[in-house]
């Protein structure tokens, strides 16, 4: 919402100037955007006058003018083919900066023949994009004064965000009343005296509606102008319209242009010889088309509310009017609609059709439904004032909704809500001064006025209290803090989250953080893909899934980096995946990836991107972020997206806890990724929840002096034996002696028989009540040696 | 007499040009082994009568220990020299690189999030949470914007392919559901921090259709906008890590709050490098105010007892200002040279004894 100094003050009785209005708009919630002061900007630019206007000697276009600046007479070249002798132009001189070409002016030979300064278009000082000649001023403009004064932009113009509770603030008039109600002057009286009307309209207006609620248009008034002329609108309201960025069109579009900006009421203005009888609101028939002023077909829907005259819909109710019954240089009769919509269909309408005009910036928000008539006079009084003609009685079909709701308001709720002490009397003032109606002491009876829909409670009151007396006064207050010493105020399950990233990071690598959604056909290799997780309105069509997996996500990137010529790079994220497209149904992973082969080293030492690796570093996160050492064993059974023989899962039941290993050559293509890719995966919400204990307490130590023992056995089993199958088999023996069981040599080859191995562990004995003697070691030894032959049919290598 | 003067000092010479272990080890088994000459010498005694084995008795004993002793020394000298050889050509040159030091990085969103909660925890601000996934009732209606409210439509929302049970969800537009789901759980006095994920459908320079916000909601009998203004006053001066920020509150709507303000930091941009605490540039960085009581009384809270503030920052937005981080859209893609340059290291947790930062 654009406004100039001027134009407030029209309402406003202040001496403030633009920058304290600024600060005090913003400061009762009218957020200003900017202060545009154009006789700032434009200081360097001055009224000159033409002398004499010669063609240029080397170049027909270009024309060789002396111009007089009030402090001397320059030589300029001008390639304008309106400069003439005798005009009065807006003047650069050189070293201006030209903000419309974003340039500074130099002294400069054009085709052999010196220039000393510019004669500016509009375009140049981006006033608007005419650039066809050289800006013409007025001829009784003061050479040597400032242009700004003698284009009429002396007038600061101030933007603010109206925030969309705040219809009351669309209008100049809104803004003036909150200025007067926060102290920055008094309130003009704007009341619209009723111009009478000499004959019955020869238009009727009808509200065309089925029973229901609420009522698509409650209010349409309306009335005939008829012997009008519609010439250019006044200087004044040119210059009004201006300033705020709109465009001059016509006395009777300007002055809707005008009402709206001034009072928040946008109007319509028929050419009533283009009707066809009379004009009702109606819903639009689905498919029905209206060309709007904006010279585009728009196809309407039955939620949209049209006014149709006895042939055709001739606007989009609330949203634009329609091109074939606007009104133009021949227009000589009208008729003036002012009407009341509902705000909900306003903004379905004008959303749907992508139409954003002043009308339905207003509508949307909610109009006065008291000005409706009021309104209607205004335009009446202006058209007849510029126009001439004789103006017919209203005709009004519906009338004006009830609007008023008194709120019970406790003035003791604004300090209870706003920690701010404001007298009652105070709080009845800004009240009053804001336009509500209060009556009685201690418990208030509060009506808010017409224009502020968005007062419903006594929060809303609080509101208006404060941001009138200003947040500014509110002093910060300690809140009481519930302990001493801060607690930890993390959950468990986020705590593991917090460690499993500091793991990951402390072992080399990269935190990320993608987007939620990936594209269907990355999701689809991960077993998502389906209709559950498709968004209905992607920001693109590679960001239409919800990803079942994090490292579709971890791949791109991967992908991404290797483009850019990285090596090795190693990433992880920590965050959702989603297993439809329901609330709830996510859950919280930690995944990994390593790719690419280690930078070469002269110790070969490295990263390697296989699955051991993987299996390791996801082992080190899981018990990180599990707080305890896993003893879960690893099993094949990884899904589709993993190399099928070299990956794994982690599994407690049917709880998956993790999965690692090289990524599937399919995939990995699918991803244009280069060099081998491992990977893990670690499901952070099935990590069972830590055992709450009472005590903080650890059990007693227990540990033997006795001395350990060391047994080294080696066997040959079929080659599909895991080594988790020998491991178990040899601890089962004696839980309590064997204190460890590794493995310490893997072979195949020369000297096991085809499809056998040879698996070599060393088991440790830690005795606890005395030394062990060889001979129960032996016994052991042997008790190992037959756990392990009949549990995986090997024998004892020889 | 000559015999074992003569022995020793032809023993003595022998043993101290013994030039290695090998032959320092026959010379004692020529000497002390069993057949050795010092051996046969002891064997001699036998054969004495007692005054005569009174007399060579100590003396071949004397000799059979000075030779042991000396052979001893040597051997210790010949060890030490071997050493000192084998050593001499164990030289490595330590200007070679070791194995490469792993380093990872942590990502500034969860830099910044860690930094906010341990201040807000301080503060006796809880963490919640709630899914990405959401129901219109929760990130809409329950937060005052029923259908067709206005304010909806500037939320950019991504929706869902309709369930096949025939429910729509969306992806949240905002962490303010978690206020609704724990005012739905939990029974006053509240206290909580929602940091998380957010989605707008909106792409550009300094958009990201993905985003993070943290959401803060206080609910107790008392709590009124000048605990507001201090929770927030006290987050961003721990934040920034300045003595002093100027703060500006400004009147402001948002459907799920009244009054509903928004915040603006003191900073100066005139260098390179954003200032906070001087300057006369303001910075939004907060939208927040009072719950709204319709929100309260859809959220099960009695708007006649209780009542309480909320409010919301942008993650990634506070870590841009902080760090000086110029734009938004590197930090979800992963460039690995951005994120060593930005990520921070493993061990750079922000903690109350340890300061948030370095």
């Amino acid at each position: 919402m654009k406004f100039s100094l001027s134009w407030l003050k029209d309402h406003l009785d202040t001496t403030a100037d633009a920058g304290t209005i600024a600060e005090k708009l913003t400061s009762i919630g009218l957020e200003v955007e900017s202060v545009e002061d154009k006789a700032k900007s434009l200081a360097a630019f001055t009224v000159a006058r033409v002398v004499s206007a010669e063609t240029h000697p080397n170049a027909d276009r270009l024309k060789l003018c002396m111009v007089d600046t009030g402090k001397e007479t320059v030589q300029v070249v001008c390639g304008a083919p309106n400069a003439r002798a005798d005009l009065k132009v807006v003047f650069a001189p050189p070293e201006t900066f030209i903000p419309g070409s974003n340039m500074v002016l130099k002294i400069a030979a054009i085709r052999g023949v010196e220039s000393r300064g510019m004669m500016c278009s509009e375009r140049e000082l981006e006033l608007s994009t005419e650039h066809d000649g050289i800006i013409e001023l007025n001829a009784d403009a003061v050479v040597g004064s400032p242009a700004a004064e003698a284009l009429g932009l002396n007038d600061p113009v101030i933007d603010v965000a109206i925030t969309p509770n705040r219809s009351d603030c669309t209008s100049v008039y809104g803004i003036a009343r909150d200025l007067a109600a926060a102290g920055l002057g008094t309130l003009k009286d704007a009341r619209v005296a009723p111009v009478k009307g000499g004959y019955p309209s020869p238009i009727t207006t009808a509200l065309d509606f089925a029973a229901g609620t609420p009522i698509p248009a409650p209010m349409f008034a309306g009335r005939y102008v008829r012997g009008v002329k519609n010439d250019p609108s006044p200087d004044w309201v040119q210059k009004r319209l201006k300033a705020i960025g709109l465009r001059p069109i016509s006395a009777l579009v300007d002055v809707t242009n005008l009402i709206a900006h001034d009072r928040g009421r946008p109007l319509h203005v028929f050419d009533a010889a283009k009707l066809k009888g009379n004009i009702r609101a109606r819903l639009a028939r689905d498919g029905e088309t209206v060309k709007a002023l904006d010279g585009r077909d728009y196809t309407l829907d039955a939620d949209m509310i049209v006014i149709a005259d006895d042939a055709a819909a001739r606007g989009i109710a609330g949203v634009m009017g329609g091109e074939d019954t606007g009104c133009t240089e021949a227009t000589t009769d009208v008729f003036i609609e002012s009407a009341l919509f509902d705000p909900a269909r306003i903004a379905r309408a004008g959303r749907k059709l992508g139409i954003m005009s002043d009308a339905r910036y207003r509508f949307e928000r909610g109009v006065d439904p008291e000005f409706v008539l009021p309104g209607l006079e205004l335009a009446t009084k202006l058209i007849l004032e510029f126009c001439g003609g004789e103006a017919s009685e209203v005709v009004i079909a519906g009338g004006v909704p009830e609007w008023r709701r008194a709120i019970a308001f406790d003035p003791a709720r604004v300090a209870r809500l706003s920690g701010l002490n404001v007298s009652e009397s105070e709080i009845i003032r800004i009240l009053k001064a804001l336009g509500f109606a209060v009556e009685g002491t201690g418990q208030l009876r509060v009506t808010p006025p017409s224009w502020r829909s968005d007062i419903h409670g006594q929060a809303d009151l609080v509101e208006e209290i404060v941001r009138i007396r200003g947040l500014a006064e509110i002093v910060a207050t300690p809140m009481p803090h519930p302990h001493a010493v801060a607690r930890s105020v993390l959950t468990p399950a986020q705590r593991r989250v917090g460690t499993a990233r500091r793991a990951l990071a402390a072992r080399g690598f990269h935190e990320a953080v993608h987007f939620s959604f990936i594209s269907r056909a990355q999701a689809a290799h991960f077993g998502g893909g389906d209709d559950s997780r498709q968004l209905e309105n992607p920001i693109s069509a590679d960001l239409d899934a919800l990803r079942p997996s994090l490292l579709p996500s971890l791949l791109a990137a991967i992908q991404r980096n290797q483009a850019r010529g990285a090596a090795q790079v190693t990433l992880f994220e920590i965050g959702a995946q989603f297993a439809s497209g329901k609330p709830g149904d996510q859950t919280n992973v930690a995944a990994g990836v390593i790719a690419g082969e280690p930078p070469r080293h002269w110790t070969k030492a490295g990263i390697r991107a296989d699955v051991m690796t993987a299996k390791s570093e996801m082992l080190a996160t899981l018990e990180a972020a599990w707080g305890q050492e896993v003893t879960v064993p690893a099993q094949a059974g990884a899904p589709a997206w993993y190399h099928p023989g070299r990956s794994g899962v982690l599994a407690m039941g049917p709880k998956h806890l993790a999965y690692f290993g090289e990524l599937h050559p399919r995939i990995a293509a699918a991803f244009d990724l280069k060099g081998p890719v491992s990977a893990f995966e670690i499901f952070l919400d099935a990590i069972p929840e830590p055992k709450t204990r009472g005590t903080k307490t650890r059990p007693p130590l227990e540990i033997s002096d006795f001395p350990a023992v060391e047994r080294d056995f080696a066997f040959v089993v079929d080659a599909k034996t895991t080594a988790d199958a020998i491991v178990r088999a040899a601890r089962g023996v004696d839980r309590q002696l064997i204190e460890r069981v590794g493995i310490f040599d893997v072979y195949e080859g020369k000297g096991v028989p085809e499809g056998k191995k040879s698996l070599a562990i060393a088991v440790r004995l830690q005795p606890k009540a005395k030394t062990l003697t060889e001979a129960e070691i032996e016994a052991i030894a042997q008790k190992i040696v037959a756990a392990v032959t009949k549990a995986t049919g090997g024998t004892l290598r020889a | 007499m000559t015999d074992i003067a003569s022995l020793e000092r032809e023993l003595t010479e022998r043993i101290a040009a013994a030039g290695d272990e090998p032959a320092l080890e026959s010379l004692r088994v020529a000497a002390l082994g069993k057949k050795g000459s010092v051996s046969e010498l002891l064997k001699t005694l036998g054969g004495l009568s007692p005054d005569e084995r009174k007399i060579q008795g100590p003396l071949i004993n004397g000799l059979r220990d000075r030779v042991a002793e000396a052979i001893a020394t040597r051997k210790t000298a010949l060890e030490a020299g071997a050493l000192d050889a084998r050593l001499a050509q164990e030289r490595v040159d330590v200007t070679l690189p070791a194995p490469e030091i792993v380093r990872g990085t942590i990502h500034p969103v969860s830099q910044v999030q860690s930094e906010v909660t341990l201040i807000l925890a301080d503060l006796g601000f809880a963490v919640a949470e709630g899914p990405d996934v959401e129901s219109d009732d929760y990130n809409f209606t329950r937060l005052n914007m029923p259908a067709d409210h206005p304010a909806r439509q500037m939320h950019d929302t991504f929706y869902m392919k309709p369930q096949a049970d025939g429910t729509r969800s969306l992806l949240r537009t905002h962490t303010s559901p978690v206020q609704v789901r724990t005012m739905l759980s939990q029974k006053p006095p509240i206290r909580i921090i929602a940091p998380g994920r957010t989605y707008r459908c909106d792409s550009d320079a300094t958009h990201s259709p993905m985003f993070h916000q943290v959401e803060g909601l206080v609910i107790d009998e008392h709590t009124h906008l000048g605990y507001l203004k201090w929770v927030l006053e006290e987050l961003c001066k721990a934040f920034f890590e300045v003595p002093n920020v100027g703060m500006r509150f400004r009147p402001s709507h948002f459907p799920f709050t009244e009054p509903s303000l928004e915040v603006d930091i003191q900073c100066d941009r005139s260098g390179a490098q954003i200032k906070f605490g001087e300057g006369k540039d303001w910075l939004e960085i907060a939208g927040a105010g009072m719950v709204h009581p319709r929100v309260l009384e859809m959220c099960g809270v009695d708007p006649e007892i209780y009542q309480g503030f909320a409010f919301g920052m942008g993650i990634d937005r506070l870590a841009m200002l902080k760090y000086g981080i110029p734009d938004l859209r590197p930090f979800f893609d992963s460039d690995v040279r951005w994120l060593r340059h930005y990520g921070f290291g493993a061990f750079d947790a922000p903690s109350i004894d340890g300061g948030l930062s370095r």
